[in-house]
């Protein structure tokens, strides 16, 4: 089954990474740029509310669309990428082997590292970034206005999503790589 | 004191960071284990397609949701000292990325 071109396979891996996992990428420097904000001294009484709505908006969107993005990552483009070839992959041609792209990344000793190393490194690291992003938008709801008395607070939350956007960047960009070497086909 | 006061105890948050420094903790060391021992590999091996990562990832999740709910329970009514919690937190999230990466298996670049 083909959409505009792309295979059924296709077009899940590009909803995995350049759709929710680019929402995901997209909306971190809006709430890191909101938590830094958050400052008595920089925000009014007027603005608060509107500032704080758009900084917990921002971080369930980051935790709910990086749970998705992990989960059908791990479950649907991880599966057909790791496929392995029905014959041996040293008796089959480049071209065939290209349909099963771990199997095609190990039987490249000069690419063998993309598999062994950016994917293995990616297909867990990634389940962190849901996990911090979950805490810190529980914390963000909970605590609400009380954040602009806790200064220690806010410079945990800032520092844990500053790490998961980090993580969430490297993952996407190991992945876009992965994908323009070997791609799910 | 609860919302309504001037204060609100970190107990909450506490639980909620600790929580998660702990589940990235074991969602490193699942990956490290499995690296190094055939046996933890295959029983984490719960969804053929995807291989140890299902399991890991499950296992990991669960230990998380499981430590935040019990620390929940004890730290709500508490005041902790943020700091030295934040320092855990970090140390925490920082081997749980470590261990993700393939110590063991990583081949020579080129070729």
């Amino acid at each position: 089954m083909d959409f505009m071109g792309f295979t059924m396979h296709e077009s899940i891996t590009i909803l995995h990474g350049m759709v929710m996992g680019a929402i995901v990428l997209l909306v971190f420097p809006v709430v890191l740029a909101g938590l830094w904000c958050l400052r008595p001294e920089w925000i009014t009484s007027k603005g608060l509310k509107k500032h704080l709505s758009l900084i917990k908006a921002g971080t369930w969107i980051i935790s709910i669309f990086s749970w998705l993005t992990v989960i059908v990552g791990s479950y649907l483009p991880y599966a057909w990428y790791r496929l392995k070839p029905p014959v041996s992959a040293h008796s089959m041609s480049g071209l065939d082997l290209m349909k099963y792209p771990a199997a095609y990344l190990l039987g490249h000793p000069n690419l063998s590292a993309w598999e062994e190393i950016a994917m293995e490194w990616k297909e867990h690291a990634g389940w962190i970034v849901p996990i911090l992003a979950t805490a810190v938008a529980f914390i963000v709801t909970y605590y609400n206005s009380r954040l602009l008395e806790e200064p220690k607070l806010r410079n945990a939350l800032f520092t844990l999503l500053s790490i998961a956007f980090v993580v969430a960047a490297m993952c996407g960009l190991l992945g876009a790589l992965i994908t323009k070497i070997a791609p799910v086909q | 004191m609860n919302k309504g006061g001037a204060h609100i105890d970190n107990g909450i948050a506490v639980a909620a960071l600790f929580g998660a420094g702990i589940g990235c903790l074991v969602l490193g060391l699942l990956t490290l284990l499995t690296k190094v021992s055939s046996t933890i590999e295959n029983a984490l091996d719960l969804y053929a397609p995807t291989g140890p990562v299902s399991g890991i990832t499950t296992l990991a999740v669960i230990v998380w949701l499981v430590v935040w709910a019990a620390m929940h329970i004890l730290l709500r009514n508490r005041q902790i000292d943020l700091h030295k919690v934040y320092i855990v937190v970090l140390v925490l999230v920082g081997l749980g990325l470590l261990a993700c990466f393939p110590f063991f298996e990583a081949p020579e670049w080129g070729g």
